[in-house]
């Protein structure tokens, strides 16, 4: 069943640059995409305009029955409640520690205290970090910011999680211990878009591979190795 | 219960943000003290102003001398057209033999003169005194009694009481402009400072966005902690006002270089202008931090 359906998309941007061209992109419940592509292909517009950071200048998005593209500014939280968002540079609260960090996101919409506790308790669980909680971001590594990132974006339970490069500062065995997380959130049926520069990560994975060029989709591998023709 | 729960997060969390975000939420609450301590004497000022204006009206009284001869049922007659007359808020009868005394009273040299005469041939006339409810209409209500039968003369010191009130319209609309406008540059200064503060947290709010955090959820804590910056702000200026203008008060004695310049009563006067820059305080925070933040809501 589609999670994710794009249909003519287009992003023109105000200086306009065309980052993406009508662009048809369909992916199911439960999938692990990865997006590559060079630098300018336009995939950081194609998840941006996922999680209406970016609007599209035509076309449908339709994310599980909501048509992101006509979202209006102060409806946008309607989507970003249903995904959750991994960035390359975390995005914490520098100033809250990590159990309110992925709290936050479950105070937002009201949840009980009680209810709050055990789910990041079990998420915080989930990506190891635990015994971390009381701890400041500044007092983690980048490994373990990027899991408390993680823990923020999933507390929620949404099915569809976006993740822009959330191992491009990481080194290859903290890479390798992310996309592990990664996995086996999958793995709890959280369908889950990568965008990555990542060789090793997108040939150990071997899950379906999207590769953009300028603004196009060039090929889309249903279970893809990396290969050296795009990146 | 969820409304509850969120708002009471909401306070939770501003009233943290304050002291987390704390240099910069002096540099609002020193914005707020500073501002306000302005607002505050301009606000005793002006009142004061007012004040002064209003005990000066007050004491103007509309002076009727009576014919001579009138008789006392004419006398009363003239007493009852006058309470006819529009503005006309009291009438006071003076025996022109009470006058001979009060001026004897007052000066020595009059008891030589007036001594000679007799109730009957006393060049001294009866007069009523008349208080008006608008003082603007003072020469109105003279010219009207000025028309009346058995009045010999009517006196309220023309030229120098329509200065007077002209020059206390003036002071009085200049003291309540000058109030407004600081008020609004207080807000405009406040709302300015707020928003540097809140640049600086852009990726806070842009990260409770990205959480799904929707318009209203993210202003409501900011609003909430521009109402602690402004309450906290407020806390010195009302301090000054309320202790200052009690010892200022204490000092001069109630009246500045004359009885005519009485300083209003600290009581309740501080307590009320207490209360008017808390709200302002408050209001300017919460409209403040409103503003600063809507800005920043279109990632």
């Amino acid at each position: 069943m589609d999670l994710i359906r794009m249909k003519n998309v287009k992003k023109v941007y105000k200086n306009g640059v065309t980052a993406v061209y009508d662009l048809d992109l369909t992916i199911e419940k439960g999938e692990f995409v990865f997006v590559i592509g060079s630098t300018g292909c336009g995939k950081s517009t194609l998840i941006k305009m996922l999680y209406r950071a970016e609007k599209p200048t035509s076309g449908i998005i339709n994310i599980g029955g909501i048509d992101v593209a006509k979202l209006k500014n102060r409806n946008v939280y309607k989507i970003r409640r249903k995904i959750g968002v991994v960035f390359q540079d975390f995005k914490l609260l520098e100033r809250s520690t990590v159990y309110e960090n992925v709290a936050f996101t479950l105070e937002v919409f009201g949840i009980p205290k009680a209810e709050i506790h055990e789910k990041v308790l079990k998420v915080l669980d989930l990506v190891g970090l635990k015994h971390k909680v009381k701890n400041y971001p500044n007092q983690l590594s980048g490994g373990e910011q990027q899991r408390v990132a993680i823990a923020r974006a999933i507390v929620n339970g949404p099915k569809l999680l976006i993740c822009d490069e959330p191992t491009g500062n990481l080194d290859e065995t903290t890479s390798l211990g992310i996309m592990q997380v990664l996995e086996e959130i999958n793995k709890l049926g959280t369908t889950i878009i990568m965008v990555t520069h990542d060789t090793d990560i997108v040939q150990r994975m071997q899950k379906r591979v999207v590769l953009l060029d300028s603004g196009r989709i060039l090929k889309d591998y249903e279970k893809g190795t990396y290969r050296h023709e795009a990146i | 219960m969820k409304l509850f729960r969120m708002l009471g997060r909401n306070i939770r969390d501003s009233f943290k943000s304050v002291f987390r975000n704390f240099s910069l939420s002096l540099a609002s609450i020193s914005c707020i003290t500073i501002t306000l301590i302005v607002v505050a004497l301009s606000m005793v000022l002006s009142a004061n102003v007012n004040n002064f204006a209003d005990n000066v009206e007050k004491d103007l009284t509309i002076v009727v001398f009576i014919e001579r001869g009138a008789s006392d049922e004419i006398i009363e007659k003239l007493g009852d057209s006058i309470d006819l007359l529009n503005y006309v808020e009291s009438k006071t009868f003076k025996d022109r033999m009470d006058i001979t005394k009060e001026m004897i009273e007052e000066d020595r040299t009059f008891e030589m003169i007036l001594s000679k005469y007799t109730r009957e041939n006393t060049p001294v006339r009866d007069e009523y005194l008349i208080k008006v409810t608008d003082i603007e209409k003072i020469g109105e209500v003279a010219d009207n009694i000025r028309k009346l039968d058995n009045v010999y003369g009517v006196e309220y010191g023309e030229t120098i009481i329509d200065s007077l009130i002209t020059i206390f319209d003036v002071l009085r609309k200049a003291s309540y402009i000058s109030v407004i406008a600081l008020v609004l540059v207080t807000a405009f200064l406040i709302s300015n400072t707020i928003k540097i503060t809140i640049f600086s947290r852009k990726r806070e709010i842009e990260i409770m966005r990205l959480v799904g955090a929707s318009n209203l959820n993210i202003k409501i804590p900011f609003i909430f902690e521009g109402l602690f910056l402004g309450i906290i702000g407020t806390i010195i200026p009302i301090i000054l006002t309320t202790y200052g203008y009690v010892a200022i008060y204490q000092h001069f004695n109630g009246q500045v270089f004359s009885p005519f310049l009485k300083l209003i009563s600290p009581t309740p006067f501080v307590y009320q202008t207490s209360l008017l820059l808390l709200v302002i305080g408050m209001l300017v925070g919460m409209f403040g931090s409103y503003r600063a933040v809507k800005k920043h809501l279109k990632i």
